[in-house]
Formats: C-alpha cells, structure tokens, sequence
C-alpha cells in the first residue's frame, strides 16, 4: 500500500533557503501534514511546521502546496498522482521565521484594529432576542478558523508589501461585515471598513474565497455587501438624503 | 505566460522564493478564455452598433439597438422616437452607454477584466506584473462605486427589452400569434438579461442587504432571500446574457441582410 | 546565561483555550495586570475542537430545566465521584456564563422565540447545550479571544512555559522560551493560573491535538501540588477509525443527538443490550419508543445511544472485540438512512466537511465508521471548589487541567461550561490574591532560574542516541496499549515499569538544528512532561481496584461502594509518583435529597 513520494520541501529562513528534494513514504488515505511529520520523525527532526488539530478545525498548518494556499492537514496526497513531485513552501506574504513557518503577527494587529463589539441594552426581560434569520450572515463569518489562507492569497498585500498599513485584509473585511450586520451591535462601522481596513484597495478578484477552507463566501457575502454599505454611506447622495429626510439608520 | 517568469526579487523577510508562481496546473486558461470572449464581444459589438444598419427585420429590433430612438423606425413600437432626421450617427451612441456601463462596473466583470486585462492578479497565487497598486480608491476605478446607478438603468432597459420580445410575437402586418427563431432569441434575451439584471449585487443590497434586522421586515427577507439565490449564479447569468445578446444581434442581422429567411414556427 | 527576556506580572495565566482566556479576562477586569501565554498561536486552543455546545439550564425549550437538575445530571454521569461543591457552583453559574458570552458578540442558534437554542446532548435530561451548528468552540473560543484583544490583554504565542519558579513554597513565575526563537523568558507573577488542558498525546488513538502533553499538570506536581483521580480518562465512543492518519479524530455526540444510531456489523442497534441498571429508568428499552423520543421527548425515554460517553465507549469496545465491529475495527454510525441529506448538511455541516474532505465519505448518503478515542482526563491538579486554588501558594488551575469537576466520567457539554465558570472563578482570586500580597512578592533564585536554561539545552548537548520521535511513539503505544480503556492489574504494573524505563531513555534524548523553531526539541522538553503524566495515569489506575466511569478494570469489573468513596491522589516523590487516597468531600444534605426523587 506504502509508496515513496517525492517531495520538495523549502527550508531556510529570512536569511537564506531553497527547495530541498525529499523521497518519503507515504500511506494510502494520508494528507500532505502526515508526510511531513513523517518527514521530521526520520529524516528532518527540526523542520519547521505549525499545526494543531489535523482535522481542519484550527487553522494552524497553513502553507502552500505545488502553488496553492492550502490546509495541509486537509490535503491529501489521493489528489496528486503517485509519480509527481509535490512543492510544499511557507506562506507567501508573510515573513518567514523558519522553513514552513511564518510570522502572521501583520494579522494579530490588524485584529487589534478592529473596534469590538458594542452591543444595544437588554431587553427588559434581561435577555437579548435575535431571530435565527438576523444571525445567519454573521455565523456564517464566525466559521471562520483564521487560518490567514485569505490573507496570504491577496494579491493586494501579496504583491505589494507596501499596502500592508492601509489594508486589513479579507479576513477582517468579513470580521467587519459581521459586526456592521449584527442585530444588537450599535457602532456605524461603514466609514472604518473603508478609511482604516482600505475596502477601496479590494478589486473583488475572489481569490480569497477560492482558497478559503471553510467555503465561507468571502467576496459575494462579506466584501461586496461591505463595500455596498460603504457606498450608501460614500457614494450614493439619494441614500444619503433619505437617510436626512427619514431619521433611519438602517 | 510562464509559470516560472521571474517578475522581481521577493520582499525583504519573506522566504526568498523567486519563481512568479509555483502553481503547476494550467492556470492561464481561466483568464485567457475570459479574454479571448469578452474581446471577442467587444469588438463584435462595437462593430455592430457603429454600423447602423440591419438591426431591424420585422417584426424584431436587435436589442443592441433597443430602444429605437430614430424616426426610421418602423410604426409598431412605442418608444419616443427623439433623434430627429438629420442625426447620421448610430442611436447605439445613446443606447450602449447604459448596458454597458452596467457590465463595465459589475462586480462579477471587474473580477474577470481585472483578472484576464490587467493581470491584476491573473490567478490565485500568482504574481501579478504590476509595481504599483491602488485598486479602486482612485479615479477612475473609484467610479466602479456608482454601480448601483447602472443597475436602476439597467432594469428600465430590462423592461425594454422584455417589451420586445413582446412584439416579437406579432407577425408582420402587426398581427399577434407570430412566433419564429428571432423570436425565441429575444425571449432568451430577455429573460436572461433580466435575471441578470435582478441577481446583480447592488439589488441585492437595495432589496434587503442593507437591513440588519430582515425579521423586522418579512418582505424585504423574502426578496433578499430570492435574490440572493439568483446572485449565486450572478458569473452565469453574466455569461449567458452576453452570449445570447450577441447572437440575438446577429441573427437579426442576418435576416435582416438576406442572408437568410427567419425560421417561423406559427 | 544572562540572555533571558524578562517581563513582570500580577498574574500569569498559562493556556489560551477557553478556559486560559476565561481567566485572563476576569483577573484583567479585577485590575491585575495580566500576561496569557500559550503554545500555538492565539486562537488555535484546542478548545476549537469542541462542537456539540455548551451545557447550561437556561431553560429556553425546556422550563422545567434549573441548575439542581444540570447538578443531578453531573453528578450521576461522573459515578458520584465528582466535587459537589464544583458541580454545584458549575450548575449554578454556567447560565450567566453564557450569557455573558453574547454579550461579548457570540451567535448562538436561536429558538423560534429568538432566544439560544440548546439541544439534546448524552447524560442530560433535558435539551440544554447552547450551541453553533457543530462549531460551539470556535465560537466561543473566538468570543473570548476577541474580547481579550479588545481589553488589551498581552498575549505572548508560541511560547512554552517549562517550570514553574517558586521562593519559600509559594509561587513565584514561570521560565520558558519561544518558540520561534528559542528565546528564554522568565515571567515574575505571584499569581499562575494553569489552563493547560489535557493529556491526550500520550495515546496513539485520541482527538487531542500536539499541546495536550499534561504540561500543566507535570508543572503543578513538580512545583509540589497534587493531582487528583488521573485515572479517569475519558475515551470518546467516536472517534474517526479511517483512514489511518485520522485516526481519532472526534464526531461529535450531537450526530447522535441529532438522529444517528450506532450499529454493528450485523445491522443491530447494540446499544439496547448495553443499558445498565443505573439508567435503565430513564433509557428506552425499544427502537420504537427511543425513535419516538425524537419527535416527543416528554413522553418517551431516551435512546441508548445517548448514555453517558463511558457507557457507550464501553459497549462499542465490546462490539468490535467480540468480532461485530466494522472493516476499519469500529462500529456504524448511521444517520444517512434516517434523516434528510439537507437536515443532516445544515445541522452538522462540520461533521458532513470533516468525512468528505478526511475521508471520502457522503455523511448523507452512506453510515460512518466510528470507534473510541482518547478525549479527555476527568483527573487533574486538585483545586478548592470556589476559588481554583491549588495546595500551591499562588497557583490555580482551571478547566481541563483541574481535577475533581467531573468525577469518574464528563458529559458532553459540561466542559464547555466548566472552562467558563471556573476559568472566572480561577481570574478572580488569583487577582484577589495578586493584590492581597501588595509588595510581599516572592521572588525566582537566578540559580534556579540557571538550572532551568541547563535542562533546557540538555537535548542539544546529550551524546545519547534517542530520537524523540521514536520515543514518543513508543509511549503513545504503551498507553494504549496497557492503560487504555479496558485495564487490568498485570498490565499496569508491566506499564509502570517500561514507564521507568522510559523515564531512563528520556535522559538520553538528543535532538538536531538549533533552537530556532525546532520542534524536535519542543517535543524533547514535552516529553518529560508526558512521562509524568503517564506515570501519575497508571499508578492511579493501579491503585483503583473497581470499574467506575472513565476506568474500567477487568479484574474489578464492578463498582466498589467503599472505592466511590476515595480520591486517589499523586504527588512527587524522588522524581517519581507517590500514590495515596483521601476520603470524598461530604455532601450536604439538601443536596443529597435531589438525588432521593425517583
């Protein structure tokens, strides 16, 4: 059942690296993580890899394999064939710390950013009632396992290191969209998601949905709304008027 | 378009990878079917509608030339006929801009024209030839934001084109019960751009995206909800309206030259 | 060696799980100035792994639901060995807890009335879990872990702590490094609250991820605490059986909740022949009536499926051994042939991602192979009730790594709620207690603290000729092997032994690379930690002479009325575990009359 895989690992760190060519054995029913753990127990004890659960839930072991942003946990070796050498490389935006581990800190800042949660009283009762439909869009945003495959993917910040201030990033664009639809939240975050996240900067290329693990629909659910909401507040003087005549927030 | 180009040197502190992209799969495909279409409509179009001529063959008006504002027009429709008789230029002069600006600042088009025009990027993972990036924060891509507009435009000319494919079952004394291939044309033409139309993003902001409370609005909801369901095949609706307007235009066209007889059923 | 990075707190919390985040808020909201520090990256606690929900009697589908029957419910599943007090103060207070958690933004899933929806969940009588489709704890792990942020709580990640420092018996900070760097760190904190977790990754087949090495009770014991009950671990009945490399990976118990039936392979609903005498008053005794609790759960019984994890752990081992197990060595768990493709895709969307993605499997269209795997230690460092104070001056633990909550056996759902009643708890007097020192602060010896960075780099320096890999794969097979979950005498007493010996081997341990990012020697320094732990596991479960919850003995397959009881508890003696027992906390009596009703 057992065969060897080769495989083409980078090592290295902010100094200097290269692809290493390694031959591994490899299992039926086995993901791209098995390997490398098979890889440091025999031939590699210090290779580098960040992971966790190894079941998809926490979005630790991030990188990309043959190009591709990926879970390696949730890669399996069944979707590449027995001959073919696999390329498995650290995320690609972000500095490298060492072999396939990289420093994601640009991430836990603009966490930092985001103004949190400020929700309306309760009502009198001491509960807060939200009907299922008015959760729905924000549950499917706080899927999210923030694994930063979106952030990594972003062209934006991918290739161009110099907009990393001015951009949050896909990940917080829906972090953005859920506090702005959530039913008890009291804040006006339209102007926030465009001046301090850099909506603006987004080209809805969809990238970020196509790689992201959880399926949540980052572009078509999170951005697009956002940057609607953005231009009702920015862009749309009608809406702006109606907003003056009618005293309505929403 | 090489997969292993190298574009520039990588970032200071990032792993010191050179190759533009370590995708091995084929994925210049995507973009390069894009453009090869979308250009092909372009210059289809442009032509068609610089041409001026042969967009009618009774009893149908090719829907790039929909409204009919020329008083060449024949008697059966019923739009305002303003463009007086001294005007030369084709009418698709006052009619285009609409529709195509709705397509030009679609949130579906920007990603397949950013993608397969400017590479910006040309697919996932994959650099981009570009030093500078600004996205839509400045002119004119900052215009993009006025989408919502196109689409109030856009759903009058829905209705103008569903309105012609309307009269497209009158035969040619203006009789109803015609029903013939340029018909079915104009019905798939308009039932497409219409689903088009509706499933664009911006309606569904309008219809209930905007709202943070739908279950305090229970019939925005429901719009919200079917519109949404339409918006999650808004790149298929894209596709298909553009390809059908197109061969709307050229069938017509050719009835409309001689080349051949249009096809009746009754 | 003066190259270590220092930093001063009033309380270090240790873990950023639900529990570690729990606590750094509460002490933070007292005033302390507070320091979490964890080994992954923030967020990434293995609390994410937890799906079903949260159990409190909010009584939002159930009125007749109230704290003294979450209590009961407690109390029964964990064979009466649990702390009354712990149970009681856990019934009591997980309700505001969660609440709390909507505050702070959480979405749960909502009645038809728009309050949080619970549901059914194994050992409890009435709907009660809060919960997120199948992603309770990422939510609330991501509720918490923002509303540290928002409070600008420091976080240092990927940083283990390796010891604990102590001047004249009470608690003085923690030593450790990053991992990334290899950097060392000293922590000075009169106040440390371990929120650690468990110990899974000391067996082959569990659903732990890599940080459940027992840190945090390796560190209570060698600082001079006490670990209560190790002998209690609980094997989830479903875990994932294939492939191979995801082994053990959890399916969650709402699969059941929500209509799944386990079979073996003969088509049978076994569990009906598993119900035992202790639940045989509330469990269904027919398929009709069990799938009749579905649709009325106020007329009909429960079915089997839903016993307490034990039980059902329990019969499906029974199943596989005598010869009715599935291909793959587990049993069938079915819910594609009685509920719809969309039902199933909607209320588990997890459970559907996790098989299609893992292993290939249409939840919705064929039955799932499923089998037990190591989940969870009820045992851990033994704590006061009310404050989560340890027998350690300054050192508090809550949530997996504390003892005594749960008895001989969790419920499903409990551990949710006991990271954020006692992660509080644990915030708030250790803050109290921060701040009752004022300047009276012990303080770390630099020799110890020189003695700490020497064990540290001992991997790198050792002429020995083991591979910390090997090892641990040699432990993990061990503890399967011999303490797993049907145990015996002779089997024990064999592991204790090879344990010495591995204990011998660990000294040997030599790792290659440098000390940047070098998970060789991460898992070199973890390995101690393993041994202790593994040590402190089959000592007890040595000592233990009956069969109770989460440790089933085949030479004392009963339970034994004078065992229920004991504690058994491990303390550390010439680097070794001393075992001793202790008689239970009496319960008060108006307690023990909710137990006399029916």
């Amino acid at each position: 059942m057992g065969y060897d895989l080769q495989l083409r690992v980078w090592r290295g760190d902010a100094a200097k690296g290269d692809f290493i060519d390694f031959t591994v054995e490899a299992e039926e029913g086995e993901v791209v993580l098995d390997v490398l753990h098979r890889l440091q127990a025999t031939q590699a004890g210090d290779l580098a890899v960040r992971w966790n659960c190894k079941a998809g839930k926490c979005g630790s072991c991030s990188m990309e394999v043959n190009g591709h942003p990926r879970l390696s946990c949730m890669t399996r070796l069944s979707d590449f064939d027995r001959a073919e050498t696999i390329s498995v490389s650290p995320l690609r935006t972000f500095p490298v710390i060492k072999d396939l581990v990289t420093d994601v800190s640009f991430n836990y800042e603009k966490a930092k950013e985001v103004p949190a949660f400020a929700p309306r009283p309760k009502d009198p009762d001491g509960t807060y009632r939200m009907m299922q439909e008015d959760v729905e869009r924000g549950q499917e945003f706080r899927k999210c396992i923030e694994c930063w495959l979106c952030q990594n993917t972003c062209h934006v910040i991918r290739d161009h290191e110099e907009n990393k201030p001015a951009f949050a990033g896909p990940r917080y664009f829906i972090r953005y969209a859920e506090l702005d639809m959530h039913p008890l939240d009291t804040n006006d975050r339209r102007t926030l998601t465009d001046k301090q996240a850099g909506i603006g900067l987004c080209n809805i290329t969809k990238c970020c949905t196509e790689v992201c693990p959880e399926g949540i629909k980052i572009t078509d659910n999170g951005i697009i709304p956002m940057k609607e909401r953005v231009a009702d507040r920015k862009y749309d003087p009608l809406v702006w008027l109606g907003s003056k005549i009618f005293r309505r927030g929403e | 378009m090489s997969a292993q180009t190298t574009v520039q040197a990588p970032t200071p502190g990032r792993a010191r990878i050179t190759a533009r992209t370590m995708r091995k799969d084929r994925w210049w495909i995507g973009p390069l079917v894009t453009a090869v279409v979308l250009g092909g409509f372009v210059v289809y179009g442009t032509w068609a509608a610089l041409v001026n001529a042969n967009y009618y063959a009774e009893p149908y008006l090719s829907p790039l030339y929909a409204p009919c504002l020329t008083s060449s027009c024949p008697e059966q429709l019923l739009e305002p006929r303003f463009l007086a008789d001294w005007w030369i230029l084709t009418p698709a002069l006052f009619i285009l801009p609409f529709p195509l600006g709705f397509r030009l600042t679609c949130y579906y088009y920007r990603k397949a024209y950013y993608r397969a025009f400017w590479g910006s990027p040309p697919a996932c993972a994959v650099g981009e030839p570009h030093k500078r990036y600004t996205g839509e924060t400045r002119f004119p891509l900052i215009l993009q934001n006025v989408h919502r507009y196109f689409f109030y435009f856009a759903l009058i000319f829905a209705a103008i084109n569903i309105e012609h494919a309307i009269l497209a079952f009158r035969n040619h004394e203006g009789e109803w019960g015609h029903m013939g291939v340029g018909t079915l044309f104009l019905v798939a033409n308009a039932v497409l751009l219409t689903v088009y139309t509706l499933s664009c993003h911006s309606c569904r902001h309008i219809t209930g995206g905007r709202l943070n409370h739908f279950s305090r609005h229970p019939v925005r909801y429901w719009l919200w909800t079917q519109v949404s369901k339409l918006n999650g095949r808004h790149m298929e609706w894209a596709w298909a309206s553009l390809v059908v307007v197109a061969l709307a235009d050229l069938y017509i066209r050719l009835v409309a030259n001689g080349t051949i007889t249009d096809i009746t059923f009754f | 060696m003066t190259d270590i990075e220092r930093h001063a707190y009033d309380v270090v919390v240790i873990g950023a799980g639900g529990a570690g985040l729990s606590a750094a808020i509460e002490a933070h909201q007292q005033g302390a100035k507070t320091a979490i520090v964890c080994k992954s990256l923030l967020g990434k606690a293995h609390t994410v792994m937890a799906e079903g929900g949260i159990a409190a009697s909010l009584g939002n589908l159930w009125p007749e639901d109230n704290w003294q029957v979450h209590f009961r419910d407690t109390m029964r599943g964990g064979k009466m060995l649990n702390h009354w007090r712990m149970a009681q103060l856990h019934a009591q207070e997980a309700p505001d807890r969660v609440l709390e958690l909507e505050e702070w933004g959480a979405l749960f899933d909502r009645t038809g009335d728009g309050l949080i929806s619970q549901r059914d969940f194994g050992g409890h009588r009435y709907a009660r879990l809060a919960h997120v489709g199948d992603r309770t704890g990422l939510e609330m792990i991501r509720t918490l872990q923002q509303r540290a942020v928002q409070l600008g709580i420091d976080v240092f990640m990927e940083c283990t702590i390796t010891q604990l420092l102590a001047g004249n018996g009470r608690i003085a900070g923690a030593f450790g490094y990053r991992r990334e760097s290899g950097q060392f760190l000293c922590f000075e904190a009169p106040a440390v609250i371990l929120a650690t977790g468990g110990v899974g990754k000391s067996y082959k087949v569990t659903s732990n991820s890599w940080e459940y090495t027992g840190d945090g009770h390796a560190l209570a014991v060698r600082a001079g605490g006490t670990l209560i009950n190790m002998e209690f671990v609980q094997f989830h009945p479903t875990g994932m059986v294939w492939p191979p490399s995801v082994r053990g990976i959890l399916v969650t118990e709402s699969v059941r909740g929500d209509g799944g039936v386990l079979r073996n392979s003969e088509g049978e609903r076994f569990m009906f022949n598993y119900i035992t005498e202790y639940f045989k008053a509330e469990t269904a005794d027919s398929e009709e009536e069990a799938d009749r609790w579905y649709e009325d759960k106020r007329n009909n019984r429960r079915p089997p499926e839903l016993l307490p994890r034990d039980e059902v752990a329990r019969a499906i081992n029974a199943e596989v051994k005598a010869g009715r197990g599935s291909p793959h060595g587990g049993v069938f768990l079915d819910i594609a042939s009685r509920r719809s493709a969309d039902y199933i895709r909607k209320r588990l969307p997890s459970m559907y991602h996790q098989f299609k993605e893992l292993a290939d499997v249409d939840i919705t269209a064929e039955a799932m192979e499923v089998g037990p795997t190591c989940h969870y230690v009820m045992g851990g460092v033994e704590v006061d009730p009310d404050s989560q104070a340890s027998t350690v001056s300054g050192l508090y633990a809550a949530g997996e790594v504390a003892g005594g909550m749960h008895g001989s056996n969790r419920l499903g759902g409990n551990s949710l709620s006991d990271l954020l009643v006692f992660g509080r708890r644990a915030g708030t007097y250790a803050a109290e207690y921060a701040a009752s020192l004022g300047g009276d602060r012990p303080r770390a010896s630099e020799e110890e603290l020189a003695g700490f960075e020497r064990t540290a780099l001992a991997p790198f320096s050792e002429e020995g000729d083991e591979n910390p890999y090997a090892l641990h794969k040699d432990l993990q097979d061990l503890m399967q092997g011999l303490v797993g979950i049907i145990r015996t005498g002779e089997e024990l007493k064999q592991a204790t032994k090879q344990l010495d010996e591995m204990k011998e081997r660990v000294r040997r341990v030599t790792v290659e690379g440098g000390r940047q990012y070098n998970p060789g020697w991460h898992l070199a320094l973890d390995l101690h930690n393993m041994l202790l732990v593994s040590e402190s596991i089959a000592k007890a479960a040595l000592e233990r002479q009956e069969s109770r919850g989460g440790h089933t003995r085949d030479d004392y397959p009963t339970a034994d009325p004078e065992w229920g009881q004991l504690n058994v508890i491990c303390r550390e003696a010439d680097g070794g575990i001393e075992i001793s027992t202790q008689p239970l906390p009496e319960m008060p009596e108006e307690l023990k009359a909710l137990f006399e009703e029916k």
